[in-house]
């Protein structure tokens, strides 16, 4: 087969058997990509469960700096035989298969437009090893060397990475590195090395970082002050809590007792892990829990108690498809409506919307001071693809003259030279947000009772309906004051003005960003965008939908969630916001997102029409 | 609404050490049914923090809801109070708790509150060992709602429907025992004397101190066919002990007879002295306890009294070794926020 060499720019596939330790080896191929300089963006797709099932590894490698996902594949490792049909059926034209061949290929499974690879790795690890535990192993690092030689990279970054993970154990760094030179020299043996995808060193990815989202956001809130954390056990969120525990054992054990200078409890269920933060957070501490989709709707009670008692509570959603078990761990965006309405009565949630790690990082730490700020909660709203994955992101920075901002509080000394009487809820500032005091904190003024409606402006319980509407009315000129301070949309604008644009949020971003520019580049169509980043929506956002005569509105979930909050919330002309909806439990692609928004635009040539499939 | 007691005070109450009389640990008028069980409980409350010159701010009372979770309005108005969600007060306690280790905190909660919806939330607070007061005003009836049975109805009772509840009761105190409680103590609103220094034993406690008081509802389930109506429970109550609270450097002068009295000491320095009316409980054996509520629940009577202490207790702050020399919520951003150099580093390890 003749081909292109196309260097650094595709998309290959890891098909393993979960539990088998292909993760770790997986990992090194795309750090060892990483550290030459060269842009990825690894995607894990894995089952609800711990062994045997099918688990896949993408990673998309681009020097152009385009990391959403492309969708179609390049290259497929395919190490399971659960799932060679469908992994090679996946393959584009002119794309690889590797595989081990100690057993044959099914000659049925073969195609003509793909090459296949095989190398015999199992029966090598027979001759290197006894343990079969290891014989599985060193499997997987053997194929990320023979992929070395494939690709014509070098095996000293990797050797590196190796050296580094295992700092001190040398011979698990030699027997690793063994494995990996063995691979290598198999594929050399026995194949024309390099094949027409190949890595290069570039210097591509400067001063960035790959970290997962929710690494970020538990480092965010170790940042952000948070002293009490309450959670319960739930994919994809679990990791949030995790890497917040590791990191308050890393700088919060107090150096002179070597206790906690943090508590983090976990409850016996979600609807505890909220009580706890609401309880937490109304005593005075920065709290919060992580969650998905499931966990939130526990939640969604005592999120009206907070909303409605005006407590602030932090809370990072990682959103998910769906309830059970099985596609759970998949990623999607569809808890956008539940988030921004939780709960019974009239309630409605700060959300934050970030698409990066970054932005994981700095809004989780922002969250605290929103939360205490506008006393009520704070919804972030991540997903497992941002989540669990390895993201390339922009450097962490923290000023280190910032001060936490506590909101409105009484102190002992504002309570001493008080004179009028203190009211909770009473709109002192005209802004709607009254001002708290902690328990405990002045011996005769200060104290007042928590209930969620049922108060005056003074916490006196009161039925009457006159009271319930003034504090509700007060609760929305706090919204209002919210909207202006909460952060703004990212809008990009074309050169020329364009009547159509492109509305997105949280991880449909790098895709529809990518989408944007080959539909420039290949279709001359140039539209602006505008990436979404909180509820309440500032006014920005409607200006932008106004701007134009239609937008698109990207988003991983079937029923056009944030197309529907923006109806509700700005009363638009459902015809002007055309939903874009990718939902099938994988990252949505740039292909896709182009492919759509040019068949729309092609097929549209006066005002947006309905399309059915849509409505 | 809720009506405020008048400020007026008679000037020669007495005073406690701090210089409060009684008056200021009272709170809004109850609007309870007249008689109800629960507002004797929050007159011992009251009495027990006076006793004890408890700062009333430093207390933080909690409950869920129901008629129960409504009282803490009507005791300690100088404490902030939190009436929160249906049978979830222990999490908002657990968390009230976290932040700031330092105050007193008192839960109340009731039967329906804490035996049904809230039963996950309670098992797991006593398991955590959270330093708190719970008290479970036990009336065996939903009152707020108007006469349904609760899951501590005893079998056959009946409340003011007339039928008689045909399912088997859950017994708070010997699941809190069973759960490895710290304190446990059984009594009823109607009697004073008892419940009072057993409020202020479990004040005393460090840890999480459970008193079921029986509490009859007098508009639901003062029947004369319920086992939860006044008559019946001073019928048929029974005491394992009655009990004295001895503040922390008091001499103990009363003259108790050798062999009938046990003194606790409590970390704080005060101790509980028990006067003891069944000689063979031993105060610190769980499994003493749980025969002698099996023995008594046999010959239909009510166990009441300090049922169980654990002088050792640790709690929950103890259990996890968070720092000790300032509650959480006080700490501040040079103590939280590891800063720019640190990021840097994390920076570097993800290159």
């Amino acid at each position: 087969m003749k081909r292109d060499i196309v260097t650094n720019l595709f998309v290959i596939k890891f098909a393993n058997v979960n539990g088998t330790g292909s993760a770790s080896a997986n990992k090194l191929f795309s750090k060892s990509v990483f550290r030459m300089g060269v842009p990825i963006s690894p995607k894990n797709i894995f089952p609800s469960n711990i062994q045997g099932l099918p688990t896949w590894y993408e990673v998309r490698i681009n020097e152009n700096g385009f990391l959403g996902r492309r969708g179609g594949i390049d290259v497929m490792v395919g190490m399971n035989p659960q799932s060679m049909e469908r992994d090679i059926a996946e393959v584009e034209k002119g794309g690889y298969f590797v595989y081990d061949s100690t057993k044959p290929l099914n000659p049925e499974l073969k195609r003509d437009d793909i090459d296949f690879i095989g190398l015999p790795l199992m029966e090598k690890c027979r001759e290197m090893y006894e343990d079969p535990r290891q014989r599985q192993l060193f499997r997987n690092i053997m194929y990320v060397g023979s992929l070395a030689a494939l690709f014509g990279m070098k095996l000293d970054i990797a050797k590196q990475l190796i050296a580094e993970q295992f700092k001190g154990k040398e011979k698990i760094i030699e027997a690793n590195c063994l494995a990996l030179q063995t691979g290598y020299d198999l594929a050399k043996e026995l194949h024309r090395c390099p094949i027409a995808f190949r890595i290069e060193t570039r210097d591509k990815v400067g001063n960035k970082i790959l970290i997962d989202g929710n690494e970020a956001c538990g480092l965010g809130a170790v940042y952000g002050g948070a002293t009490v954390s309450a959670w319960y056990p739930i994919t994809p969120s679990t990791s949030v809590i995790d890497n917040f525990a590791r990191y308050c054992r890393r700088f919060r054990m107090d150096p002179e007792t070597g206790q906690k200078n943090f508590a983090i409890v976990q409850a016996e269920d979600e609807l505890a892990a909220i009580g706890m933060v609401i309880g937490a957070s109304w005593n005075g501490a920065r709290a919060f829990t992580a969650t998905s989709g499931p966990g939130l709707s526990l939640m969604n009670e005592f999120l009206g108690l907070a909303y409605f008692a005006e407590i602030p509570t932090v809370l990072v959603d990682v959103q998910r498809a769906g309830p059970s078990t099985g596609m759970p761990t998949r990623t999607q965006q569809s808890d956008v409506l539940s988030a921004a309405y939780a709960s019974h009565g009239d309630t409605k949630h700060i959300c934050l919307y970030p698409s990066t790690p970054k932005e994981c990082f700095e809004l989780t730490a922002t969250a605290f001071d929103l939360a205490e700020r506008f006393q009520t909660p704070i919804l972030i709203l991540s997903d497992l693809d941002l989540g669990m994955n390895d993201n390339m992101s922009e450097p962490f920075d923290w000023d280190d003259a910032k001060k936490y901002d506590r909101g409105k509080v009484y102190s002992e000394e504002d309570l001493e030279n008080m004179t009028e009487r203190f009211g909770r809820y009473l709109d002192v500032d005209g802004d709607g947000i009254p001002y708290r005091t902690y328990p405990g904190t002045h011996p005769t003024k200060g104290a007042f009772f928590t209930r969620g409606t049922s108060k005056d402006d003074y916490a006196v319980y009161t039925e009457i309906g006159e009271k319930y509407i003034g504090n509700m009315e007060r609760i929305m000129r706090k919204w209002e004051t919210a909207s202006k301070e909460v952060p703004k949309p990212v809008i990009r604008k074309t050169e020329k003005p364009c009547t159509v644009g492109v509305v997105y949020y949280g991880t449909s971003e790098a895709s529809t960003i990518e989408a944007l520019h080959h539909l420039n580049a290949m279709h001359g169509i140039s539209l602006d965008s505008m990436g979404i980043k909180s509820f309440p929506f500032s006014e920005e956002v409607g200006r932008f939908i106004d701007e134009h005569e239609y937008v698109f509105v990207v988003e991983q979930n079937r029923d056009a969630q944030m197309r529907t909050l923006l109806i509700n919330e700005y009363n638009f002309d459902p015809e002007q916001l055309v939903p874009l909806l990718h939902y099938d439990g994988s990252p949505i692609t740039a292909r896709y997102i182009r492919h759509e928004i040019r068949d729309w635009i092609l097929q549209t040539t006066t005002a947006p029409r309905r399309r059915s499939r849509f409505y | 609404m809720s009506y405020n007691i008048p400020a007026f005070r008679h000037p020669n109450l007495p005073k406690n050490d701090l210089g409060y009389t009684s008056k200021d640990y009272e709170g809004a008028v109850s609007t309870l049914c007249a008689g109800c069980g629960h507002d004797s409980i929050s007159a011992a409350i009251i009495e027990a923090c006076f006793e004890m010159s408890i700062p009333p701010h430093r207390v933080a009372k909690l409950s869920g809801i129901g008629c129960s979770s409504k009282t803490p309005t009507y005791f300690l108005g100088n404490s902030h109070g939190f009436n929160s969600v249906h049978g979830r007060m222990p999490s908002v306690a657990t968390g009230a708790n976290m932040a700031n280790r330092d105050l007193l905190y008192i839960g109340v909660s009731g039967d329906g509150d804490t035996a049904s919806i809230g039963m996950g939330q309670f098992v797991h607070a006593v398991r955590r060992n959270v330093n708190m007061v719970y008290i479970c005003e036990n009336n065996g009836v939903y009152g707020l709602t108007k006469g349904q049975d609760s899951a501590t109805t005893d079998k056959g009772s009946k409340s003011k429907k007339g039928e008689p509840n045909a399912l088997e009761p859950i017994d708070l105190c010997a699941i809190a025992l069973q759960l490895g409680a710290t304190f446990v103590a059984n009594s009823f609103s109607g009697d004073k004397d008892q419940l009072v220094p057993i409020i202020q034993a479990a004040i005393t406690h460090k840890g999480f101190a459970f008193i079921n008081v029986i509490s009859p509802c007098v508009t639901f389930n003062n029947t004369p066919g319920s086992t939860k109506s006044y008559d019946f429970i001073r019928q048929h109550m029974a005491s394992t002990n009655t009990v004295d609270y001895v503040p922390p450097a008091t001499e103990i002068t009363a003259a108790y007879d050798e062999g009938t009295d046990e003194r606790v000491a409590m970390h704080d320095g005060s101790v509980i002295t028990f006067h003891k009316l069944e000689s063979k409980h031993d105060i610190h054996s769980r499994s003493s306890a749980l025969a002698m509520m099996q023995e008594f629940k046999a010959e239909d009577k009510v166990l009441t009294g300090i049922l169980f202490i654990d002088q050792d207790s640790q709690d929950i702050h103890e259990a996890m070794n968070t720092t000790a020399a300032a509650p959480l919520r006080s700490l501040n951003a040079d103590k939280l926020c590891p800063g720019s150099s640190a990021l840097e580093e994390i920076n570097n390890i993800h290159r």
